[in-house]
């Protein structure tokens, strides 16, 4: 009996773990996109290789990413110019899923690459393309680890500790509030190069962190004592650094308690409002900050949002518009560089270096975006509130 | 007061654990198998009561009836497909095919429903003077308790009141009791051995289901991962209180929610699941069988 139960037990503790990951299928295979109108190799066709969630728990991410991109390569290849041939690769937001898919993307030849869509596998798959001198530029893969010491592997978005610095900023400059509480996620490399960096930067900016509280996997859906704590230590705004999910019920269980401070999260609260059933008078009034605005006046991004949203049914988020910027980002380097599809990966990957560290590009997540050495993307954030269930801007 | 908001909390997750718990521990008792499925059989339940509420504007107690209905049938189906053509293998053999049959329900609820989380309505909110009320406040708002908890609660104690009835009363009752003493002695008093074991996965899968909507009312983020950890929380429950054992199961999954709840809010949020197993452990060691569970002499 004792040995059956500890035979039981050990095994409960493997699912347990299986359940921490993304349980999902086998990686999907999605050749180029049988939509996408059919391009001769000609000599300035390049083959353009990413990986991203699209089974999974992310799969929000993935999915909106990979419909942008197919979007720009649509209608980068009906304009003369350089044409692309994407290939995007299924990793159900998993390090060695990523890899397999990466090796997928390498034997069908990809000459440059989109990198990966969320953090976690980044990291495993940016290590690749620097070791393969493959150019990655990934729209969404905000740690620094992504980047750091590798000289080719550039971001659209903002790093986290960008972010993490830049609400700190924020709330600092607007007044918002001076006792602050912090939930976030210990196991997630994403909320905690957030938390880190808002940490060190709020004592300076003379916010007053008076809770400081995190979940994990398995225990993310009993926010009861995260949200007693932020309440009675008094704090008048809780930082999120998180994604959707587990926001969505935070906000439910503060509701039910009669807590309503000041909500601010980053970009991973992009999506709450089209998360399926959401009661959007929940997030009322939170502020984000995220360099992407589907509402705005700006012709490009109107122009795009009804593409998307007449080709995919629904109103494109952040990370759709960091994916569209990168493939025109690429049209521009590779234009400005004179590249053509015969080169190798190893001279396209030095010809790309030169170019983003040197250009300039104008997206629709912001205006005069330039790279540093470090792969970082310099642009500003912008302030963002939900009001009536839609975001509006706040500069 | 926080104290007891947190202790309320505590009960109200445990309640739930505890359902979820009822179902391992019925067919681990009677069939003498784990069903690891039992949690994602939760996720189905939740998923018709679902699309039964906002889809097809069912009213919630329909949307609840209709999820039983689906998840005894699946319960059923599950069993006679995998389980019943296994019951001479040993044990690990159907260990191993649950976990394969829980990887499946997964799987296919990813590709029926898409891995895009979908916010469970509330069934349970009241309104008073033209506002959602979620709960009842006493000692002027220090401590409140919402109408979901109450619900969970009483749901709880309603189920392990008529299952006891039901397993010491009925003739299916004292039949299951037969099979879970000895399955070859009761097939020879003239027990259908495989009706009861289909019976009993009927009851524990529609039991499920309805832990599944309390589950989803309380924390109503629906994705199709919804029922792993909360099987995997409430099959420890199980084990804690004493594998087989109605009134275990009960007890197990208050004191798992209980435990999570106060460590987080006077130990760690960081450690919370570290302090819950490690309870688990020292009650093993201390009492291998969990707290109610059977002295069992295995003879040599």
């Amino acid at each position: 009996m004792k040995k059956a139960l500890s035979l039981i037990l050990a095994l409960a503790m493997v699912l347990a773990l299986a359940a921490c990951g993304s349980k999902s299928g086998e990686t999907e295979t999605t050749p180029a996109p049988d939509n996408t109108p059919a391009v001769e190799a000609d000599s300035l066709t390049f083959k353009l290789g990413g990986t991203g969630p699209l089974t999974g728990g992310a799969a929000i991410y993935g999915t909106a990413v990979k419909n942008a991109a197919e979007l720009a390569v649509e209608e980068i290849n009906a304009m003369s110019g350089v044409h692309f041939e994407l290939n995007f690769q299924d990793d159900a937001h998993d390090a060695e899923k990523a890899v397999n898919a990466y090796n997928t993307l390498k034997d069908w030849g990809m000459q440059i690459s989109l990198g990966s869509v969320t953090s976690k596998p980044a990291e495993a798959t940016s290590a690749e393309n620097y070791a393969d001198r493959i150019f990655a530029l990934t729209p969404s893969a905000s740690s620094v680890a992504t980047t750091a010491g590798k000289d080719n592997v550039f971001q659209m978005c903002f790093t986290d500790p960008n972010q993490g610095s830049a609400s700190a900023q924020y709330i600092a400059d607007k007044g918002l509030a001076t006792k602050v509480a912090v939930i976030w996620k210990n196991d997630d490399v994403y909320s905690k190069g957030i938390y880190d960096t808002f940490m060190a930067a709020a004592p300076g900016l003379g916010l007053e962190i008076v809770s400081d509280t995190t979940f994990a996997d398995g225990s993310d859906t009993d926010f009861s004592v995260q949200v007693a704590d932020a309440q009675s230590k008094g704090a008048e705004l809780v930082f999120l650094p998180m994604y959707y999910t587990p926001a969505s019920l935070i906000f439910a269980q503060a509701k039910a308690t009669g807590y309503a401070p000041t909500w601010f999260g980053v970009d991973g609260m992009d999506g709450i409002l089209t998360l399926e059933g959401f009661d959007t008078a929940l997030a009322e009034g939170v502020i984000l900050l995220t360099p992407f605005n589907a509402d705005s006046d700006d012709a490009r991004t109107q122009a795009f949002v009804e593409k998307y949203q007449e080709k995919y049914g629904e109103i494109p988020n952040q990370f759709a518009a960091d994916a569209y910027d990168c493939v025109y980002a690429y049209k521009q380097a590779l234009e400005a560089a004179g590249c053509t599809a015969d080169m190798s990966n190893e001279e396209l990957n030095d010809a790309m270096i030169a170019q983003f560290t040197s250009m300039t590009f104008d997206g629709l997540t912001g205006a005069g975006m330039t790279w540093g050495t470090d792969g970082a993307v310099s642009k500003s954030p912008k302030g963002m509130i939900i009001q009536n269930g839609a975001y509006v801007g706040l500069d | 007061m926080s104290f007891f908001n947190s202790l309320i909390s505590g009960i109200s997750l445990g309640s739930i654990y505890a359902i979820i718990a009822l179902g391992y521990t019925m067919v681990y008792g009677i069939a003498k198998m784990l069903n690891f499925a039992h949690g994602d059989v939760i996720m189905v339940g939740a998923y018709v009561c679902f699309f039964a509420a906002s889809r097809f504007a069912l009213p919630p107690l329909a949307g609840v009836l209709l999820a039983v209905v689906v998840c005894t049938l699946l319960g059923i189906t599950i069993e006679k497909l995998a389980y019943a053509p296994l019951r001479a293998a040993p044990s690990l053999a159907v260990l191993i095919t649950a976990i394969g049959v829980s990887y499946f329900l997964q799987n296919a609820a990813l590709l029926l429903w898409t891995p895009n989380p979908k916010v469970f309505p509330n069934f349970v909110a009241r309104r008073v003077d033209g506002v959602d009320k979620a709960g009842v406040e006493f000692f002027g708002g220090a401590l409140r308790v919402s109408y979901v908890t109450l619900v969970t609660i009483l749901v709880c104690l309603a189920i392990m009141a008529v299952l006891t009835i039901f397993i010491n009363g009925s003739k299916l009752g004292k039949a299951m009791r037969a099979v879970s003493e000895d399955k070859d002695a009761a097939r020879l008093m003239g027990i259908n051995v495989n009706t009861t074991i289909s019976a009993t996965f009927a009851i524990g899968s529609g039991l499920a289901a309805i832990a599944g909507v309390l589950l989803c009312s309380a924390y109503p983020t629906l994705v199709p991962t919804t029922g792993s950890m909360p099987g995997i929380k409430a099959f420890t429950a199980a084990v804690f209180g004493g594998i087989g054992s109605i009134p275990g199961a009960l007890l197990g999954g208050l004191m798992l929610g209980v435990i999570e709840i106060l460590s987080k809010a006077y130990i760690s949020t960081q450690l919370s699941d570290a302090v819950v197993f490690g309870v688990l452990i020292v009650v093993l060691l201390v009492k291998p069988t969990g707290l109610l569970g059977k002295q069992i002499r295995e003879k040599v």
